[in-house]
């Protein structure tokens, strides 16, 4: 069959996969929601989650999607939508196609026309992330029940280390927001946009709490997370054109 | 024996059967490409390729999988490592569903609740791709247009500025130790950016963890 990165071919196979990709989180929701009721948790919170956590996500798959656009120049757009629908993230799968071509000697935007190159592409994407994949099914459960006896032997600080994870997270990316602050000092204020979006989405966050608690607005708490992250994104528009170029 | 199979041990189960399915149908993905266009990998591009990608992301997904399977619960764990983009999407949405549901992730509602927010996450996310490919030609110069650029750019920031009011506030004390470190690290050490970020959470999450425990057995949490 002669080479074409946008081969129907391609569709095909990358569309069989999501299908199955998409079976399976199809089937943990069925399971969960049945596990939910059984549980006793309300039917209200079950959709209140699928809804927000729904709305959440229109605007992160906005930006994974162009990444798909911005791969599919040099790639062709199957292979890239099939990488950005399972496994990675939109910064591993383009340092991993970076590396590839520039590996082949092309340049980031140059497309392949080459089989063999298109191939090898697909297998170092593949590769360069399978830990995880080949890992979790075999280990996730050990895991699990490690973490669960810290919890059952002293609950108070089973909830602190919850916590503590989740706060360690967070600390990390509070910290990138502020990796190009420094450019500050050469007159270069781009790195201040990220800070100031942080801030938005932060004061928005924290206006939401609190009207939602003063005004008994129940919705603003259900929405508050991506009503600060949409506002938070749009308020970047302004500050790039004010400070400088995006980071 | 079927009947006296737990909820979790069912997950489990479920979880590894999937989980192997679909990462050899990833995996096997490449190699039903060299048999389609009858060609076979360059060796040298992909030993350069996987040597400059591999070893970076195979630890960080090692050290991952040990700090984001408390965070994620089982079900989200199996789902959110086949469907990716934990740290930006599925997991600060996990944390969202069970902060407003007021449960805890080590505990069955919070797996339930996790696993259902990761679920539709990763339902949402593939639809948005797949109506994305099919207009691609329409949507391209609207995604690529400069105005909204800056805004894509910045989703961490924006996803990250809302959580941290709901975790600080809850967890001043907490808070001062890491927060203090990280943006230490990131100011001062050149080599710490968006690229570099996934290898900061879990160190981030260790000292947090560490820090909470002298806390706590200094009464002071």
């Amino acid at each position: 069959m002669s080479f074409n990165s946008n081969h129907p071919i391609l569709f095909i196979f990358v569309g069989a996969i999501i299908a199955l990709v998409l079976a399976q989180s199809f089937y943990f929701l069925i399971k969960a929601i049945k596990r939910a009721k059984e549980l006793g948790i309300k039917k209200e919170t079950i959709n209140k989650t699928i809804s927000s956590s729904a709305i959440f996500t229109v605007a992160p798959a906005v930006a994974i999607l162009i990444g798909v656009v911005a791969l599919s120049k040099s790639l062709g757009l199957a292979l890239p939508w099939l990488r950005l629908s399972v496994i990675g993230s939109i910064s591993y799968e383009t340092v991993a196609a970076g590396n590839a071509l520039e590996a082949a000697g092309l340049g980031a935007g140059s497309q392949v026309t080459d089989p063999s190159i298109f191939i090898t592409i697909a297998f170092v994407m593949t590769i360069g992330i399978a830990a995880g994949l080949i890992l979790v099914p075999f280990c996730t459960k050990k895991i699990q029940g490690g973490v669960n006896k810290i919890g059952m032997k002293d609950k108070k600080w089973g909830e602190i280390f919850n916590n503590a994870m989740f706060l360690g997270m967070i600390s990390a990316f509070l910290g990138y927001v502020f990796c190009d602050v420094g450019t500050v000092i050469k007159g270069d204020f781009s790195g201040l946009i990220p800070v100031c979006v942080m801030i938005v989405s932060a004061v928005v966050m924290a206006a939401c709490g609190l009207s939602s608690s003063k005004f008994k607005i129940k919705w603003l708490t259900d929405y508050a997370l991506p009503l600060s992250l949409v506002i938070g994104m749009a308020s970047a528009i302004p500050f790039t054109m004010l400070l400088g170029g995006a980071k | 024996m079927k009947k006296n199979l737990s909820y979790m041990d069912s997950v489990h189960r479920d979880g590894k059967i999937w989980g192997i399915i679909v990462g050899l149908v990833i995996i096997a993905f490449p190699i039903a490409l060299c048999l389609i266009f009858k060609a076979t990998p360059n060796l040298e591009v992909l030993v350069k390729g996987v040597i400059a990608t591999a070893p970076m992301y195979w630890a960080v997904g090692i050290i991952e999988m040990f700090t984001f399977v408390p965070m994620l619960g089982a079900g989200g764990t199996y789902l959110s490592f086949v469907t990716g983009n934990i740290s930006n999407l599925k997991l600060p949405c996990a944390i969202d569903a069970m902060e407003r549901a007021d449960v805890k992730a080590t505990s069955e509602e919070g797996e339930v609740i996790s696993t259902i927010a990761i679920a539709v996450s990763s339902i949402v996310t593939t639809f948005i791709i797949i109506i994305g490919v099919v207009l691609i030609v329409p949507i391209t110069p609207l995604l690529e247009s400069p105005v909204l650029v800056p805004a894509f750019d910045m989703i961490l920031p924006a996803l990250f500025g809302g959580l941290a009011v709901v975790f600080i506030s809850k967890n001043l004390k907490l808070s001062i130790a890491p927060v203090i470190l990280m943006l230490a690290l990131f100011i001062f050490v050149p080599a710490l950016n968006a690229s570099t970020v996934g290898i900061m959470v879990p160190v981030g999450v260790v000292f947090t963890v560490i820090t909470a425990r002298i806390l706590y057995k200094k009464g002071v949490l």
